[in-house]
């Protein structure tokens, strides 16, 4: 009778769950998806707790209440700004929890494990294990504790080969042979030395995507728990987690133009043999423009596209930004924003960004949306993005970018870059956007130097 | 039909339909898209629950203690700043007084 009614139970969660994630199709209906999925939560934990094989409670309420201390803490306090480092501890939580799950099943029963539940522990352990540790790599990485650029040693791609074969032999031979303890720990162990390993020499850039596939695996993990306690709503939950890494992962690579295996063994961002001298020479005769450079041709604008990148979230401008477009739209100019699906470090970034800074999601526009726009307008002001504006993915089949969907921002009339330094941006590639003529340069702090515009501009009335 | 094959259905069944549902999410909308997913999948905490409380021996009940720990950031914190970020989102006309 219990068990057909946590069945029952774990039914209708698994339905609530696909109907709350369908609402997040409009910002509209978001809210209430929400609200599904955490009356479907509540449904799966309540029909859980009455499972036969639950006697004590004190483990239970120690690890809810930590849980929830921890969990609610971070929802209130951290800033919008932090949401892929967020986003990449809770992947490293998710993973942890399975692998320790599994490691518990694998214990308990120590070797006498029918080989499909073997197999399904194994791959939980695998998957949650290198999950675990690939995103706590990825916060370190987006934290700055670990540095962004990809790291690398020559045997760095033999050795993850032979990590993910060893792994994977490891857990076939398991299969048959569950009782050999030594090689399960010892998968463990491989299983968090591959996580490290594949994130380490991944550059900062390529975030959007290692998010999107660490969650894509966080599933992955979740889903083999549920094979490994024959359990349907984490088989369900698990899935659709998983599918939506995947759907988001393909996202990313397709607005970066490059492969899954490109992104995880290219180690991209290093020194690019493509910078050639000629670029470097024009480099050097750039000269940085003034606010009041910036003010004329503000002044004599009647549309301008904002383009944002990570400079402005690392600099905090998006309330800057937000200032300046209230300015300009009260003088009657129509201001719009221009998202690249890879602008910032996790996919939506942008978005939130601007949400947060009250900036109306119907100014906000995608690029296929928008790029046909940017021929017709004034100016296109970019704000501490870089490789998404550079026309070399368009014309130099030589770049390293070449082929990558771009902001045609260089089209507009006038383009100002709002920029920290002259160094090149994160992929070390030139920008020759920056040497048009009719781009000027504002060097320094996004959030100082918007600011210092806004003042200007008032001051002008 | 051997149970694990039954398992299998119904994980290829539901990673086709999140996969048809989840296509339909704007770009707009994909941070908050993430979060969602991740607090979902804090439904390991199914898992850890049984482990932490089914008293096996000490080993399990110390694991599932951490990671029912974990799963619970993941689904309370989950999903409450999914919806601290989709309040952000307003219409053009919602957020001028």
């Amino acid at each position: 009778m219990t068990t057909s009614f946590i069945e029952l139970a774990y039914f209708i969660a698994s339905l609530l769950f696909i109907l709350g994630l369908r609402d997040l199709r409009s910002p509209e209906t978001g809210r209430r998806g929400v609200r599904l999925a955490e009356l479907a939560m509540l449904i799966a934990i309540a029909a859980t707790l009455l499972h036969n094989h639950l006697i004590r409670y004190d483990w239970i309420i120690a690890g809810v209440l930590t849980g929830s201390t921890i969990g609610i803490t971070m929802a209130i306090f951290i800033p919008m700004a932090k949401m892929p480092e967020r986003i990449a501890l809770s992947h490293s939580f998710g993973g942890l929890a399975a692998a320790l799950v599994g490691v518990s099943e694998y214990s308990r029963h120590a070797g006498a494990l029918a080989p499909g539940k073997m197999a399904a522990i194994g791959f939980e352990v695998m998957l949650g294990a290198l999950t675990f540790t690939g995103s706590l790599m990825a916060f370190g990485k987006l934290q700055g504790m670990i540095t962004e650029r990809p790291l690398t040693h020559r045997f760095q791609n033999a050795l993850n080969v032979i990590l993910i074969a060893g792994t994977g032999a490891a857990i076939v031979y398991l299969i048959s042979n569950p009782a050999d303890q030594t090689l399960f720990y010892a998968m463990l162990g491989m299983s968090f030395f591959l996580g490290i390993l594949v994130v380490l020499p991944i550059g900062g850039a390529d975030m959007p995507v290692v998010i999107s596939l660490l969650n894509s695996f966080a599933g992955l993990a979740a889903a083999a728990t549920g094979f490994a306690l024959s359990n349907s709503v984490l088989i369900v939950c698990g899935a659709l987690d998983g599918a939506s890494g995947f759907f988001l992962s393909i996202v990313m690579s397709k607005a970066m133009n490059r492969s899954f295996s490109n992104i995880l063994f290219g180690a991209f961002g290093q020194e690019s043999e493509s910078a050639n001298e000629v670029s470097r020479a024009a480099h050097r005769s750039l000269l940085s423009a003034t606010i009041g450079d910036a003010l004329v041709v503000l002044g004599n604008a009647h549309s301008v596209i904002v383009v944002p990148g990570f400079g402005m979230a690392a600099a905090h401008a998006q309330h800057a930004v937000r200032e300046l477009a209230d300015l300009l739209e009260q003088r009657g100019v129509t201001v719009k924003y221009a998202i690249h699906p890879v602008a910032g470090r996790m996919p939506g970034h942008m978005n939130v960004l601007l949400a947060e800074a009250n900036i109306a999601y119907d100014h906000l526009y995608d690029i296929e949306a928008i790029n046909d726009e940017f021929a017709g307008t004034d100016v296109a002001l970019v704000v501490g993005a870089n490789d998404v504006v550079n026309p070399a993915a368009k014309t130099d089949p030589q770049s390293p970018i070449y082929g990558m969907p771009v902001l045609n921002a260089e089209q507009a009339r006038s383009v100002i870059v709002l920029k920290r330094s002259m160094n090149p941006g994160f992929a070390k590639i030139e920008n020759e956007l920056f040497t048009r003529p009719n781009a000027m340069m504002l060097f320094g702090d996004a959030k100082e130097t918007l600011t210092q515009l806004v003042r200007a501009l008032k001051e002008q009335r | 039909m051997t149970e694990w094959v039954l398992w299998l259905y119904i994980f290829a069944l539901a990673a086709f339909v999140g996969y048809q549902v989840i296509s339909g999410v704007p770009p707009l909308l994909h941070t908050p898209l993430m979060s969602a997913t991740n607090a979902i999948s804090g439904i390991s905490l199914v898992g850890s629950l049984v482990t932490a409380g089914a008293d096996y021996n000490l080993t399990s009940s110390l694991l599932g203690l951490v990671a029912v720990t974990c799963a619970t950031i993941n689904v309370v914190g989950g999903f409450l700043i999914t919806d601290r970020m989709l309040k952000l989102f307003k219409k053009r006309g919602d957020h001028r007084s």
